[in-house]
């Protein structure tokens, strides 16, 4: 992403009002739009409905025929159900909340800076780190027996064997919250990154910083108000994720009680299969309490703006701002490192013999855990790469097409159009999936290729659409003029002069959806079926064995894939294209 | 509208199915040519808990060998909870879809055989009695494999591997002297241990059964757990338990704030010197884990000389499997001589037979007699009695209790 993302900034800004030349795709443009939306809001739609309905019920293969609310009164009266909801809330909120506030102290008081470009650099690839693999080397470094310990013991803490402190799975959800924080940096930093350009900031900062105000003040006072309005979205996108995230808390949530949505899963999965009323219940407290999230940051939202407004119409200069800095680049600068020990140390637990505590190391290296998993990562391998690749590719199809028609009709389809984009990443997917998965059997696409392919498209065609309308829009269409002006038609001047020219942004809008599929969870179970496995699932289903060894493979395995992904969308342009010197790496 | 042909389409799935269902004939398992060439080129989806490598690694072999003896593939479904399954069969049910399901053959006992017997989602009548390898079962010796959790087993699942609640602990830490040798006695080991017990977290089936063994151990009256639950006594029958594990819970692992989440976990929790004992349904485990570098070659094994639970685990399938013949060849292969041993093999699995070892010819009695049952292994004689499960609606009730105990126990 960091590179479609950067692609934005380079490319020339200002656009010229585009030429009508010839025809374009007639039918094939005319109806992607549509075809889009019902791609991104048919599923959700018809998914929501086959939550709701057992939710009130109505279930007919159990022989639930009547609408009823007991099974809402049901759910009031589950143990610690409250403290659930609030868990899930809270650990949203204060997921939220840290990284918008690290990132925004960084961003203000590094923006233009050498660190800034340093950060850019590192942050940008790891937001390819599925979320699972960046939990689970969050867990092997922080756990009483993780590295961290291991490094000081015994020579400074005096354990000869890990101390009994609750640290992950801990009853207040903190080290799921920074397992989050740690993987919502980078991604709240490149969503800023492709909208500072659209701010106009670096006046703006001359500005504040002549008055006499310090970065990070000219930065909030001046810069942010606009520049937290282009990313608003992508902030609920975060809030939304982090309230029903159920992989990251499975690995390093509360226990007792778990978050709501890991307790809905339970249910669901229960031998008593009536639960599923009960789940079906839940899956709706989730939506309210998602949505209760958002209410709540749209308060603070306000809050938030009242607090700038006080200090900014005070004056505050704020010109001494040395520690917020620091603590803005230590934030961002320890969740990178965060994501890259953690990946460092689940390389080494794969490949890894006998390792007790308190031994830094492992007495011995052996390749036992891989040999064993290779003949069975063959499958799982297979039907991650095939979704990945054809939901990335119909999503990136699907995007072009619309970005096409947009061109035809100059008409963008506004803030609405982006509402429905972001539609998938704000409702909670586990609302949606139960129903999703009850009409995939219906429909016979349970278990099927295509059937996951389209359950991943849902949430793989808003990144790629994000990830790929910046470059497109910001592209200098004067070349396209100048090309009308030698005689060439509008196909061939899409096709040699405008794809081309885009080709690495094109790409890298697929690795996005590439490693989007990939990190995948929920999707891959409910619609998978089990026939269907992935590298994330098989991840997430083999860390309930806690096997770190094995672990260690799969999670580090996950990560590697969207890394290569990135890698080709780097290098492929320049190979395809050698003859083009501006195409050059 | 969105609904109204969901309806639709589910009516004709529906439809489709029966007319199908009409026309395939069920495979009879007393004609076994009949079967074997019925299930050749057949992809048998097996589904079974994925948590453990090993065990993954012996239906690996397993699959491999049905393919050349029989032509039949087999699909390990990795489980993180066997559940799943029967969710799954339940969902297929649900949307009519009454033949080609997904599920052809499931790993399972207890409360999951309970419950798919009840909704009658299994193959029936008796398939398992007629599988040729049956002669072998050793039935008459081993009762749990007739009756699962006392719900007769009716030929509806055929036995796969045996099952004895066994304690581990690593000498190099731990005395040997001073382990405890009853619920009681654990009780005041973690008094003098604080931090260093735990259980995996109920519903995990071996937690659960941690439970029911300690339930066994205090009831006031046996026999009360050979029959369903009764509501109007449960709360007496279950007093001690509860007052037991009040006292038992703040003293274990995290303060009773956190559990692990099954054995494999807990045996990492052994290793890393976390937990000092730890239990496991598989009395090899520990051997098992020294022979793959898990577990340090310190390990030990033991038992209660009043008892622990045993069981028999089994595979069943459902009703609407898609390749219910290779199923059945599958389920016939797993209880063979050569994949029995195999299986009970430490280096391997370590999973202890269902075979009767005086049905067998002497070729393959030597098989198991061969098997290095490991360092860390007791032997059978040293194994304690065997204390029978309890009823599943006491599994079910007392989880229930649990959750409302312990379960927002933060």
């Amino acid at each position: 992403m960091a590179a479609a993302l950067r692609c934005r900034e380079l490319t020339v800004q200002g656009t010229t009002p585009g030429i009508e030349t010839g025809a374009g795709f007639g039918p094939l443009t005319r109806h992607a739009p549509a075809l889009t939306i019902a791609v991104l809001v048919g599923p959700i739609l018809f998914g929501f409905l086959g939550t709701l309905l057992p939710a009130f019920g109505y279930l007919p293969g159990l022989g639930g025929m009547t609408f009823t609310l007991s099974h809402f009164a049901d759910l009031t009266d589950v143990p610690g159900i409250w403290r659930s909801v609030g868990l899930s809330l809270v650990t949203g909120l204060v997921t939220t909340l840290i990284s918008l506030l690290l990132l925004m102290l960084f961003v203000g008081g590094h923006l233009g800076g050498r660190l800034f470009g340093l950060m850019r650099r590192l942050l940008a690839p790891l937001l390819a780190v599925p979320h699972a693999a960046t939990a689970f080397g969050l867990a092997f470094l922080i756990a009483p027996s993780g590295e961290i310990v291991r490094l000081v013991s015994p020579w400074l803490t005096g354990w000869s064997r890990p101390p009994d402190l609750f640290i992950i799975h801990d009853s207040m959800g903190l080290s799921m919250i920074a397992g989050l924080v740690v993987k919502e940096i980078p991604f709240l930093f490149l969503v800023t990154l492709a909208a500072l350009p659209q701010v106009p900031h670096a006046d703006s900062m001359r500005l504040g910083r002549s008055l006499g105000y310090g970065r990070v003040a000219s930065f909030t006072y001046l810069v942010w108000p606009s520049l937290y309005r282009q990313i608003r979205l992508a902030v609920l996108a975060v809030l939304a994720y982090a309230t029903s995230v159920v992989d990251v808390a499975l690995i390093l949530g509360p226990q007792l009680p778990a978050t709501l949505p890991v307790r809905l899963i339970e249910w669901m999965n229960d031998p008593d299969l009536s639960m599923r009323y009960l789940a079906s219940a839940g899956a709706v407290l989730q939506l309210l309490t998602t949505l209760a999230a958002i209410m709540i940051w749209l308060g603070l939202e306000r809050l938030g703006g009242v607090l700038v407004a006080a200090f900014r119409d005070r004056g505050r200069r704020l010109a001494r701002d040395g520690a917020a800095r620091s603590l803005g680049l230590g934030g961002v600068a320890l969740a990178a490192l965060t994501i890259v020990a953690g990946i460092l140390i689940l390389a080494v637990w794969s490949v890894a013999g006998l390792w007790q505590f308190p031994d830094a190391l492992p007495s011995s290296l052996t390749g036992r855990s891989w040999m064993r998993a290779v003949p069975r990562l063959v499958e799982p391998l297979t039907v991650t790469l095939a979704v990945a690749t054809l939901s990335a590719g119909l999503a990136v199809l699907l995007t072009l097409l619309c970005l096409e028609r947009e061109n035809e009709t100059r008409n963008s389809g506004g803030t609405r159009a982006l509402m429905l984009l972001y539609l998938p990443l704000i409702v909670p997917q586990i609302s949606f999936l139960f129903g999703m998965q009850y009409c995939a059997i219906l429909g016979g696409l349970d278990g099927s290729l295509s059937g996951m392919v389209i359950a991943h498209l849902v949430f793989v065609l808003p990144y790629v659409f994000l990830s790929l309308s910046d470059p497109w829009r910001s592209y200098d269409r004067r070349y396209e003029t100048i090309a009308a002006g030698l005689g060439m038609g509008r196909m061939r001047t899409v096709f040699r002069i405008r794809l081309p020219m885009l080709s690495r942004a094109i790409l890298t809008a697929f690795a996005v959806g590439f490693a989007v599929s990939i990190g995948q969870y929920l999707p891959t179970v409910m619609i998978g079926a089990g026939r269907l496995t992935t590298i994330t699932s098989e991840a997430v289903a083999l860390s309930a064995g806690g096997n770190r060894r094995v672990i260690g493979v799969y999670a580090f395995l996950q990560t590697i894939l969207p890394f290569l992904a990135f890698a080709i969308a780097t290098a492929l342009p320049g190979l395809l294209f050698r003859n083009r010197r501006g195409l050059r790496v | 509208m969105r609904i109204h042909t969901c309806l639709l389409s589910a009516t004709l799935a529906a439809g489709l199915a029966w007319a199908t269902a009409a026309t395939a004939a069920e495979p009879d398992p007393s004609d076994w040519q009949s079967v074997t060439e019925a299930a050749r080129g057949q992809t048998v989806y097996f589904n079974a808990w994925g948590g453990s490598e090993n065990i993954n690694a012996y239906l690996e072999w397993a699959g491999a060998q049905m393919v050349e003896q029989y032509g039949v593939t087999v699909v390990h479904v990795k489980l993180d909870d066997t559940a799943n399954a029967v969710a799954k069969v339940l969902a297929e049910k649900t949307a009519g879809k009454d033949e080609g399901g997904s599920v052809d053959l499931i790993w399972i006992n207890g409360e999951n055989f309970a419950s798919m017997k009840r909704q009658g989602l299994l193959l029936s009548p008796d398939w398992t009695t007629k599988l040729p390898n049956w002669q072998y079962i050793d039935y008459e010796n081993k009762p749990t494999i007739l009756t699962d959790f006392t719900i007769a087993t009716d030929g509806l699942e055929s036995p796969w591997g045996g099952a004895k609640l066994v304690f581990f602990y690593d000498t190099a830490r731990t005395d040997s002297d001073g382990l405890p040798d009853s619920a009681e006695d654990l009780l005041a080991w973690a008094e003098e241990n604080p931090g260093r017990f735990s259980y995996p977290q109920p519903p995990d089936f071996i937690g659960s059964s941690f439970l029911k063994q300690v339930l066994i151990e205090v009831i006031d009256d046996k026999s009360k757990l050979l029959k369903p639950v009764d509501e109007a006594t449960f709360e007496a029958d279950t007093a001690p338990l509860f007052a037991y594990l009040d006292k038992l819970n703040p003293l274990l692992w995290r303060g009773g704030k956190a559990f692990p989440q099954n054995y494999p976990d807990m045996k990492q929790k052994l290793a890393d010197g976390e937990l000092d004992i730890i239990f496991a349904f598989n009395p090899s485990e520990a051997s098992s884990g020294i022979a793959a570098g898990e577990l340090p070659d310190t390990v030990r094994s033991f038992t209660f000389s009043g008892g622990t639970l045993g069981n028999t685990h089994f595979v069943a399938i459902p009703y609407n499997a898609s390749a219910k013949a290779g199923a059945l060849v599958l389920a016939n292969f797993l209880i063979s001589p050569e994949a029995q041993a195999r299986k009970q093999d430490p280096a391997i699995w370590g999973d202890p037979t269902v075979l009767s070892m005086d049905k067998l010819d002497a070729a393959d009695r030597a098989r198991f007699e061969a098997l290095d049952l490991g360092i860390a292994t007791l032997r059978p004689d040293e194994l304690g009695p065997a204390l029978d499960e309890p009823h599943p609606s006491w599994m079910e009730h007392i989880e229930g209790e649990w959750l409302r105990r312990y379960g927002a126990a933060n």
